[in-house]
C-alpha cells in the first residue's frame, strides 16, 4: 500500500522535471526549427485549456495521451515537454510515456499556474460550440484539421466567382465544411436549364438570383456560414474593394475578361486564385499562389480573339463533370486554408471525363510574364471586351 | 510516331478523334503532318507567322514547349504531345 504522496513522490524522482524558465528558453531556442523543437503536450481537461494554453501546444488529455501521443511525435527519440495545471497529472503521464519507450520526456514543475504567475505569454485557443464539436466531429478527428483547423476553416473568408457548375459543389462543400464566410459573384437568374448540373439551385429557385439561391442553399445546410452576396459582374471599378474582403477565390467564371480580370487583381493583392475550366467533357484545374508560382498569364498571356475560342452555353457540358472538377477545388481551397498537403501550383490537372483519366503538366512561372513579373503597384487592371463565340 | 492529343475544340477537324499519331521529329514536323492529315487545324494552334499562338499550349510529355526549344523542341516516338487551348467555360 502506497498512499497518493508517496506515490507521486517517487514518480517525481523517477522522471525529468524542468522548470517554467527552461520550459520557455527551449522553446524559444527552437523557434524556425520546427523540426529540433521539442514537442509540447497540454494534458489538462478541456475546460482547463480553454481557459488558455502554451502557444504552440498540443492539446492532449491525460486520459487520451497514449492512444494519440504517436499523432503528434512519432520518433521515439523526439523531445517531449509535458504540462498540466500544477505538475503532478503531468509527472504521471511523464512516466507513462517513459515507458511507451519515449527517450526525452520532461514534465514542467509548477505546471501552466506556474507559467502564467511568471507573466509568460499564452494563447487562447478559439472555443467551438457544442454543437460544432458534433457537427465538425469527422475534422476534429483528423489530426491534419483538428479543432484548430476547423477554427481556420471557420475564420476562412472565401470568394467564388459564379454560382454556377463549378461554384455549386465547391462552395456546397466548403460550407458544409464551415469555412465562415462566403462570398458568392454573380448577375445571373436561375434558368431550368441550369439545374442539370448547378446542384446549389432547384426548381422552387427559377427566376431568382443565382447569388440569393447559393444563399439560402448554404445557409440552410450550415448556419455557421456568413453568406454575402454580390448580385454585379466584376470589372476594373469594382473588382479591387470586392477581393479585398476576402482570403482566397474560387474561380469558377464563365468568360476569358473576368479570368483575367481577376488574375490580375488578385496578382495585384496577392491573393490565391483556385483556377478551373470545363468544357464539354475535358476540365482543367490548377491553382495560383501570387509570388510563389505562375499565374494564369504565364500560362495564356493573352485572351483568344472572339472566334477563336470557345465558350458559353452552345459548347455543352457533362452535367457530372463541374461536379468533379469542383470538388477537386474545393479540396485545394481546404488544404490552403489548413495550410496542409500540397496545392496544385505548378501543376495543371487536365480531366477528361469520357476516358476518365487525367493528365498532370508542369506549369511554370514566366520570368518574362507580362504581369506577375511586375511589382504589384504597377499591374493595370484591363477590362477585356466581353464576347461569346459561338463557333464550335 | 507521336501521340498527339487533340482537345475537344479542336475535334472537329480530326472526326472527333481525341488522339492521332503522326510522324515527325520536332513539334513543327508534327504540326505540319497534322495539317497534312487533318486540314485547317494548325491555323488554332498557330498564328500566321507560325508562332504557337498565345492562348494555346503545347506540352511534350509534362513539359511546356515555351520552356524547352518552342517549336523546334524534340519528340520522340513515345512521346505524348498534348494541345491544350485556353478555356472560359465554368456554368
Amino acid at each position: 500500500m502506497a498512499t497518493f504522496n508517496e506515490v507521486i513522490s517517487r514518480v517525481k524522482s523517477e522522471i525529468q522535471e524542468i522548470g517554467v524558465d527552461e520550459t520557455h528558453a527551449r522553446l524559444d531556442a527552437a523557434k524556425g526549427d520546427a523540426a529540433k523543437a521539442p514537442v509540447i503536450v497540454d494534458v489538462r481537461e478541456r475546460d482547463e485549456y480553454e481557459q488558455g494554453f502554451i502557444g504552440g501546444a498540443e492539446w492532449i488529455p491525460r486520459g487520451f495521451l497514449e492512444l494519440k501521443i504517436e499523432d503528434v511525435a512519432p520518433e521515439r527519440d523526439r523531445p517531449v515537454i509535458l504540462y498540466c495545471a500544477g505538475g503532478v497529472r503531468s509527472a504521471l503521464a511523464a512516466r507513462s510515456l517513459v515507458e511507451m519507450g519515449y527517450s526525452d520526456v520532461s514534465s514542467m514543475a509548477g505546471g501552466f499556474r506556474a507559467w502564467k504567475n511568471k507573466g509568460l505569454a499564452f494563447d487562447r485557443p478559439r472555443v467551438l460550440s457544442p454543437e460544432q464539436l458534433k457537427r465538425y466531429s469527422r475534422h476534429i478527428m483528423l489530426p491534419e484539421v483538428g479543432e484548430e483547423g476547423q477554427g481556420k476553416l471557420l475564420d476562412a473568408k472565401v470568394l467564388f466567382l459564379g454560382a454556377g457548375g463549378l461554384g455549386s459543389p465547391s462552395a456546397l462543400y466548403l460550407a458544409a465544411a464551415g469555412v465562415g464566410t462566403i462570398g458568392i459573384v454573380d448577375d445571373d437568374v436561375v434558368d431550368e436549364s441550369n439545374l442539370q448540373r448547378q446542384v446549389i439551385h432547384n426548381r422552387e429557385r427559377l427566376g431568382m438570383p443565382k447569388a440569393e439561391s447559393a444563399r439560402k442553399t448554404l445557409q440552410l445546410l450550415n448556419s455557421d456560414v456568413n453568406v454575402i452576396t454580390h448580385e454585379t459582374r466584376l470589372d476594373s471599378s469594382n473588382i479591387m474593394e470586392i477581393l479585398s474582403q476576402y482570403d482566397m477565390v474560387v474561380d469558377g467564371a464563365d468568360n476569358f475578361p473576368t479570368r483575367y480580370l481577376l488574375n490580375d487583381a488578385a496578382l495585384k493583392l496577392g491573393k490565391p486564385v483556385v483556377h478551373a475550366s470545363i468544357f464539354r467533357f475535358e476540365g482543367q484545374v490548377t491553382t495560383f499562389l501570387p509570388d510563389e508560382g505562375p499565374c494564369y498569364r504565364c500560362l495564356y498571356p493573352e485572351p483568344p480573339p472572339a472566334g477563336m475560342a470557345p465558350s458559353c452555353q452552345e459548347a455543352g457540358v457533362l452535367g457530372v463533370l463541374p461536379g468533379m472538377i469542383g470538388t477537386i477545388q474545393a479540396n485545394e481551397a481546404l488544404k490552403l486554408i489548413l495550410g496542409v498537403g500540397k496545392s496544385l501550383s505548378g501543376r495543371f490537372l487536365v480531366i477528361d471525363a469520357l476516358g476518365t483519366n487525367y493528365r498532370q503538366l508542369k506549369l511554370r512561372k514566366d520570368p518574362k510574364c507580362v504581369v506577375c513579373s511586375k511589382p504589384r503597384e504597377e499591374i493595370e487592371l484591363i477590362d477585356y471586351e466581353a464576347f461569346c463565340s459561338v463557333d464550335l | 510516331m507521336a501521340t498527339v492529343r487533340i482537345p475537344p475544340p479542336l475535334r472537329k477537324y480530326t472526326g472527333g478523334a481525341e488522339d492521332v499519331e503522326v510522324q515527325g521529329g520536332t513539334v513543327r514536323e508534327l504540326l505540319d503532318a497534322l495539317e497534312g492529315a487533318h486540314p485547317g487545324i494548325k491555323e488554332r494552334i498557330c498564328d500566321d507567322s507560325g508562332a504557337v499562338r498565345r492562348f494555346v499550349n503545347v506540352f511534350v510529355a509534362d513539359e511546356d514547349i515555351r520552356f524547352l526549344d518552342e517549336l523546334d523542341t524534340a519528340v520522340s516516338d513515345k512521346d505524348e504531345v498534348s494541345i491544350i487551348p485556353a478555356i472560359a467555360g465554368g456554368r
